[in-house]
This record gives C-alpha cells, structure tokens and sequence, in this order.
C-alpha cells in the first residue's frame, strides 16, 4: 500500500512540531526517518496513528484521502505501528494480546482463542519468528516482545507498518534480527516507516532516507550517503562521529577490584568473582550484551548492591561494603544507566538536580540550611559550561530533551573532585550531538587523570571511548583486551567466547 | 543551536513546582501561574463549587422551598424567592458565625467570630501540617488519631500532675506533647525504615493502639484518670500549664495560634530552606534517584515519620492545653486527624497552602454551628461540602472540565504524549 502524507502541520500552542512535511511511501519500501530526539518524528507518526489531529495537511493511503479520528480508524485503514515502548499485557499470552481489542468470542461470549493461536503460528511461521502463541509475554526476552508487537500489527491486516525507534531497547544481535525481519515484510509487500537517530542501522535497511530537523523536512537522502553526511543534514552542522583521543596517559593503578561477587536479591549469582584493575588515564570499557551483570556491576562498586564478597579498592583505600554517601564522598562520580529512574528527579529544578548528590555537607549547605545563593550562581555556570539547553535553572529536569538531562547529570558528577568515574550506558537514547558532547567529556575526564569506567552495550561507543575493553557474560568478565580489539573478535566474546588476544592484554 | 539560554516562550504551568530559588521577577510569574494554571485555582475553584453543591443541598432541604415547589407554575417567583433567602441565609449566617457578625453592638464582639475560627483552625493546621509534610516524602500518614492522642496524653499528664513555675510548666508540656507525637510516628518510620511495613496499615493499627492505651491509662487511677472519679477522664490542667488567652477571657483564641504560626514557619522553611527537607522532598519525589545520590533514604523515613507526627502533636497539645483545659477524654482528638489530611490536601501539601486551607476548615466548624442555630441548616451540610471539596480535589481533571480551565501546561502538551511533547519545546528553545 502507498503512503502518503501532504503538507502536514501541526502545532502546540506556539510550538510548531510539524512544519509542512511531505512524506511518500510506495508499497514494499522501506523509509527511514532520520532525525535527532525532538526533531518531530514521533509526532508526524502519531498524526499518521491517528493519535493527533493535525492542523493542516492530509494524508492519502493509495492516492485516496483518509481522516482518523482515532488509532482505530487507522488501523482498520491497515496502518500499525510497533511503539518503542511495548503495548503488551505482561501476564497475558501472546495469544491474548494478539487479539486484545479485537476479541473474536464464540457461542456465549467465549473467547476465541484457538483461532488466535492460530493466527499466531501462521503469522510466525511465514516470517519464520518461531514464537509459542501460549508463552506469557514477561516471560519472553525483549527482542521477541516486539515481534509479539509486529505479530499484532500483521494480525490486524497491516499494510503499512510504523516502528517507532524499534532498536532502542535492542541488543545488537537482536537489532541485527529485526533488520531481516523488515527486509522480508517489505519484500512481501508491506510498506515500512522506520524512524530512528542510528545512522548505521538506517544505512543497513532503508531504501531511502528523509531527514527532519526541527519540525521540517531538510532534506532526502540515499542509504549510500555516508555517516557523516546523514549526521550534518540531522544536526545541521559537520558533526565529529569519531572521538579524537591521544594515546592514554597511564599513570599508575587507581581502582582495583578482586575476586568481586554480587547475589542479587533473588539469591542469583549476578556477578561471579571478577578482577579488574583501572589505570588512572585510561578508560576501562565495559561491554557485553544488555543483562549479563554490567548492572550489578557498577552498582557494586557504587554501594547499591547489599550482598557484596571479593575487594574494592580505590588508590589503596577499601570501598567495599561502605554506604553510597561514604563512597561518593571518597570521589567517585556515577552516571546511572536508567537517568530518569536513577539519575535525576524529574520535579526538581535544574538547580536542585545539580545538588542532589551534596545535600549534607558544604558548599551547598552551611547549618542545616540551603544556600540558594551559591546554588543559583553554580547551576548557571554549569548550564553554561555544559551547555543546558533550558529556560533557565529554574526549569524542571522533567521537560528537558534527554540529552539535556543527561548533561545536567555528568554537570553533576563531574564537578566533583573525582578520583573514579563510572558510567553507565552514557549515550543511552541520545541523539547524535549530545553522544558527540558525552563522549568529549569523558574523553576530557580521563585526560585529566582520572580511572573512568564506561559500560555500554554499543559496540560503537564502546570502540570509540576504550583503552581496554572487558567484556562480561553471564556475570563473568570473558577478558580483558585493548581497545583496538576487531568488532568481529568483540561480539564472538559476547556471546561467550574467550578471546585468544586476552592474556596479552593482562 | 550555540546560544545558551535562548528566548524561549513562556513555560507551561507547573503543578506542585518544588519551592526552588526563583528571582524577583520570575517569583511573581510563577506564582501566578501556580494560581491560574494550576494547583491553587483548582483548589479555589473546588471550595466554591464546593459551595454550590452546598447551596442546592440547603435549598432541597428547606421546608420553604418545599412548599412553594408544589405551586411552582402559577407562581414561580415564590420559589426563587424562597431559595434566595434558604441559601443567602444559611451562608451568611456561616459567614456572621465564623468571620464577623453585623448584628454585633460592638467591633469587639463582632469580631469575636474571627477568634472562634481561628480556635478552631489552631489544631487542624497542626495536624495538617504534619500530614503534609509525610505527603511530601510520599508518606501517607493517617496515623493523626493517634498521633493526637498519645501527644495529648503526654503533654496533659505533664500539665496536671507535674507541678512547675509558670511558663517552664507550659514548655515543658508541650514538649513532653511533641515527643510522644514525635515517638508515635517514628515507630511507623523505623517499621516502614527497617522491615518496609507499608505506613498506611502501621498508622491504621497504631490508631486503634493508641486508643486503647489512652482508654486503658483514663480508667487506671494514678495514671491520667483523675482522683477520686470513677469517669474515664483527667483532672483539669493546672493554669500554669495552660496556654494564655490571646486577647483576653472575651475571646477563646489562645496562644496555641501562636505555636501553629511557628510550625508552620518551621515547616516552610524545612522544605524548602533546609538540606534534611531537599532529601525529604528527593525521597518524595523519587526515592531511587535518591538513594544513588547517596541520601539515606530509610533515615529520611524516620525523620520524616518523626517530625510528622510531632507536628501531628501538635494539634493534641493545642487541644488539651488550649480548648479543653478542664480535663479531657479519649473523644479530645475530634477526628481532627482524619480532617488533617483533607486540610493537607486543600492546601496542596505547601505550608501556607495548609495554613490558609486549615483556617477555612476552622471557619467552617465555627459558622457551622451558628448556621445551624440561626437558620435550622443541618451542620451535616457543612461535612458535605467539606467532603465534597475533597472529591472535587482528588479530581482536577473534573473541576478543569467543569471550568473549562485549560490541563496544565497543555498549551504545548498533548495529554497523549508529553515526554514527546517536551521534547519539542526544546526545538523553540533551539
């Protein structure tokens, strides 16, 4: 089925989101739409799902004009969309979620579910998915939820199917998966919309390419173009994709961990006797697939984790076992993985954000009271050295764009004296110019001749950032190699595989 | 995409907003704001139509009304005279028995309606405060019966058995208060602390605990029941441990109002000057960003719990060394626990809010009374409307669609996605 979307425009307010877009999609493409977080592509989608009504524009599904006044209007017209974050019923089977909404009941009101079971298997079976139409949705890993989601969406007749930053929550193998996936639906004809700010993945399975900025169609491009290419016509500017670093500073070792140990509150063995030293100078990468006990990890050495054997040292000095105050106080800098959980405190101002971590002692409090002087004068600095794009310190953290929280987190962290840095998943659902600002940072920090740990599970930032790279699996660091290690060797050690190259890296 | 801070249009209104540092001019717009957009105005739009619920309920209960109803068609200006004068007469004796009485020979004793609120509204700002600030750690304290009575207990058994100079005598009971209101919430924050029992069912019980322990020391001689009777009620507080009428015997307005004024002072500044009340609001807001910023959050629970039902106390302390000074009962905390919580919700939680919240709560009880003597309006009338304003809170979404008020900060946000949405503000800010 042909999409096309005419001269849409939708406001907020004073905000426009969409500025006229002009959007064609012929039946089996593929169509990436590229563009950094609050570019407007979700918003041109939830026009298309129906969700929003927009002020000017239509939108023509083979060359006939459709109105919706509702996500049901749009999916009966056959447009699905698998959201970036799952709209499944966890204790049901995937079964039942197929169906839900569109219950078909047999005599007395019973649900039909043999039919759904079945309807389920067909659609599995054709894109070869390999899914138990009776396994409860919790049960399932990530990557097979959002075939439940495709399933869903096929299910319903779907002609024209919306992924909405489909990889975000996926492991690279996963991602990889999901590309053939959309290669076979396009290839039976079905029209895809794929929107996303990952540049590699929409040179790996678009045929063609628009890009938004700012509300605007700035531009369309070929999957030949290159990275850097795609990068300037979304961020409106050259943008580095490469870190540029110097060789490591090496001066001395600053963190060591031994024998390390973590059970986690299940009574599971989430980190299983793993050592590992960090030159100060150096960065440590931490790579491995999502869930394999980077978590608990790091937040063992932070003090979050209770049940905790092996040592801890940092510059001679014991941590193991010590409150999180006592171990941020002896200068250790955490970004969190989850910012929004973890990191910051969506309510709160700016201000009050960049203070959360030094609320008991000076300069931020003197007696027992704030000083709302210093704190004031502190937040703009910062919002000007890390460039917080806000209304001002007052703002909450809550509205600001995920880059700029995650700044106002490193903000944080790093104006500490530090004598450690760890960072969790840094780049986390950031768009491209805040990953380029993360990572100069982190560059920066350990110039300055500070241990940084870096746990990521993109193999490109991992390459990018790492003097040495651990790779963990099942809660076991597999080896220790140098940064320079192929991507192929990497990913073989993800999945488990001990690397020749390890002991020359010890 | 360089410049800093660029011109960016208006922020859309922000509910609750933490009482962060905000300059001169960006104070006012914000607490304008506050008012128009968003919390305030739904708490002001609620009483009055709080108010209006009210006004039909009297005139339906009204035999006039009644009457004229039944001949409504020949002559329908009967009945709208007749409602007229059932609701103008009710409300405006609950204005002349709470805020000032025309009918007075004198400024002195018209206003004497004003001092009758304020008595009444002493405890429930106490206890509205203490409820408030537990909402504000994401607390639920509904422990104010308790909490109330163990106070009262402390502070009154000081008051009539411990004989001291006059002025040490009277601090030294309200602290003994505070300290069992401070005990009695703190076992719900050392449970909730230590084991993770939910505070909702730890203060229900304590409640009933508390009660029974009063009841128990009100039968036991030598304990608070007084000598020589065999009712379960203490002896009268001695006169140095009762606190001095305000402006003299005329009026019953005692210096309780004084210590209200203090907390709520104190409780202002907690939150929003102090470092404990930063945590106690991090804890609030999101307690596992708090805890891996390094803020003890399970000490935070404590405090909090503590300082709560202290300020709870507050409001037992006031009762018996105030209103009731001639002896007291299990009966002395007059469900002002329970009104606590409406009066911390009205008052969205904000010190001033509950302070201003616990007057109009005082004034409804005082002119309740008179209304109900002037005119025959049931007092039950004034329970409704109080319940009411409580229903029409818990439902801003309601009291928005009622006032065609616009959703906060919707002038940019969309209801369906406003992660999204605030993403696009920054495309204005860029």
């Amino acid at each position: 089925m042909k999409l096309e979307l005419r001269g849409i425009t939708k406001r907020f307010g004073a905000l426009v989101a969409n500025n006229n877009i002009s959007l064609t999609v012929e039946s089996g493409e593929i169509h990436a739409l590229l563009g950094e977080n609050g570019a407007g592509k979700s918003t041109l989608m939830n026009v298309l799902y129906g969700l929003y009504i927009a002020e000017e524009g239509e939108i023509l599904l083979d060359d006939v004009v459709q109105k919706f006044a509702g996500p049901g209007d749009a999916m009966n017209a056959g447009i699905g969309m698998v959201h970036q974050h799952f709209m499944l019923v966890p204790v049901f089977t995937v079964a039942e979620n197929v169906v839900l909404g569109h219950e078909q009941t047999t005599f007395g009101g019973r649900l039909d579910l043999s039919s759904a079971r079945a309807k389920v298997r067909e659609i599995s079976d054709r894109f070869g998915f390999d899914i138990d139409p009776d396994a409860l949705i919790e049960d399932l890993p990530v990557g097979v939820q959002q075939r439940v989601e495709i399933i869903k969406a096929l299910s319903q007749d779907a002609k024209v199917l919306v992924f909405d930053e489909p990889t975000a929550v996926l492991t690279p193998q996963e991602t990889d998966e999901l590309m053939i996936i959309m290669r076979q639906l396009a290839e039976s004809g079905t029209s895809i919309v794929f929107i996303t700010h990952k540049l590699r993945e929409v040179r790996a399975v678009a045929d063609r390419i628009t890009v938004i900025r700012l509300g605007t169609v700035v531009g369309e491009a070929s999957p030949t173009a290159t990275n850097a290419e795609l990068a300037s016509l979304m961020v409106g500017r050259a943008v580095e994709l490469t870190v540029h670093k110097n060789a490591p500073e090496l001066r001395g070792t600053a963190l060591s961990v031994k024998n390390l140990t973590v059970i986690d509150a299940r009574n599971q063995i989430v980190v299983n006797n793993v050592s590992f030293d960090v030159q100060a100078g150096e960065v440590l990468a931490i790579a491995g697939v999502q869930g394999n006990g980077q978590t608990e990890l790091t937040e063992a050495l932070i003090g979050l984790q209770h049940h905790v054997t092996g040592s801890i040292e940092l510059d001679g000095k014991p941590l193991r076992g010590y409150s999180v105050r006592r171990i941020l106080d002896s200068g250790v800098g955490f970004v969190p993985e989850d910012r929004t959980e973890d990191g910051l405190i969506a309510d709160f101002s700016i201000a009050e954000n960049l203070m959360l971590d030094r609320s008991s002692g000076a300069p931020f409090v003197k007696g027992g009271n704030l000083q709302l002087g210093f704190r004031a004068k502190f937040a703009a600095e910062k919002i000007h050295e890390f460039d917080i794009r806000s209304q001002g310190s007052a703002m909450e953290a809550g509205r600001l764009s995920g880059g700029n929280q995650q700044k106002v987190v490193l903000a944080r962290e790093l104006s500490r004296e530090l004598r450690l840095f760890v960072a969790a998943q840094p780049t986390r659902g950031l768009d491209v110019g805040s990953i380029e600002f993360v990572h100069t940072r982190i560059i920066e920090t350990r110039d300055s001749g500070i241990p940084v740990i870096v746990v990521s599970t993109e193999l490109d930032e991992v390459v990018a950032l790492a003097d040495r790279i651990a790779v963990m699996y099942r809660g076991e660091i597999v080896g220790i190699v140098p940064g320079n290690t192929p991507r192929a060797t990497l990913g073989l050690m993800m999945a488990g595989e001990h690397a020749p190259e390890t002991e020359a890296a010890l | 995409m360089s410049d800093l801070t660029a011109p960016a249009a208006p922020a859309p209104a922000a509910p609750a907003a933490g009482p962060g540092r905000k300059d001169g001019s960006e104070r006012w717009t914000q607490s304008l704001r506050d008012i128009t957009g968003g919390s305030a105005m739904i708490s002001i739009l609620a009483v009055v139509f709080a108010l209006v619920v009210g006004a039909i309920l009297i005139a339906f209960t009204n035999e006039r009304v009644q009457e004229t109803a039944g001949y409504f068609f020949s002559r329908p200006a009967d009945l709208l005279q007749a409602v007229w004068d059932a609701v103008a007469g009710a409300y405006s004796a609950l204005f002349q028995g709470s805020i000032y009485n025309f009918r007075a020979q004198n400024f002195l004793t018209a206003i004497r309606p004003l001092t009758e609120t304020l008595t009444f509204a002493t405890p429930l700002i106490a206890a509205g405060l203490g409820v408030g600030l537990a909402f504000r750690v994401g607390m639920f304290n509904i422990g104010g019966r308790g909490q109330m009575l163990i106070a009262a207990g402390a502070a009154g058994y000081v008051a009539f058995a411990v004989e001291l100079p006059a002025g040490i005598h009277l601090i030294v009971a309200i602290l003994a208060g505070l300290l069992g209101g401070a005990i009695w919430g703190g076992i719900v924050g050392l449970l909730k602390a230590r084991t993770g029992a939910h505070e909702v069912i730890v203060t229900i019980m304590l409640n009933f605990v508390a009660l029974y322990l009063i009841q128990f020391l009100l039968r036991t001689p030598g304990a608070l029941q007084a000598p020589g009777s065999n009712n379960p009620k203490t002896p009268p507080m001695l006169s140095t441990a009762v606190f001095p009428d305000l402006f003299g015997p005329r009026y019953n307005l005692h210096a309780g109002f004084l210590t209200v004024i203090a907390a709520t002072i104190f409780v202002w500044w907690l939150l929003s000057r102090s470092n404990l009340g930063f945590q106690f609001r991090a804890v609030g807001q999101n307690p596992s960003a708090a805890r891996v910023a390094g803020i003890n959050v399970k000490n935070v629970y404590l405090y909090a719990m503590a300082i709560s039902g202290a300020l709870v106390g507050l409001a037992g302390i006031n009762q018996v060394l105030g209103t009731v000074t001639t002896g007291f009962g299990s009966g002395i905390d007059a469900g002002i626990g329970f009104d606590a919580i409406t009066v911390a919700l009205l008052g969205r939680s904000k010190p001033w809010g509950i302070f201003a919240a616990g007057i109009l709560f005082g004034a409804f009880k005082a002119g309740g009374f008179s209304m109900q003597a002037a005119e025959g309006v049931p007092i039950d009338i004034v329970v409704v409307v109080q319940a009411l304003i409580v229903l029409f809170i818990a439902a801003p979404p309601l009291v928005r669609a009622m006032f065609h008020l616009p959703t906060p900060g919707t002038t940019r946000k969309p209801k369906i996605s406003a992660v999204k949405a605030s993403k696009s503000n920054e495309v204005v800010a860029k």
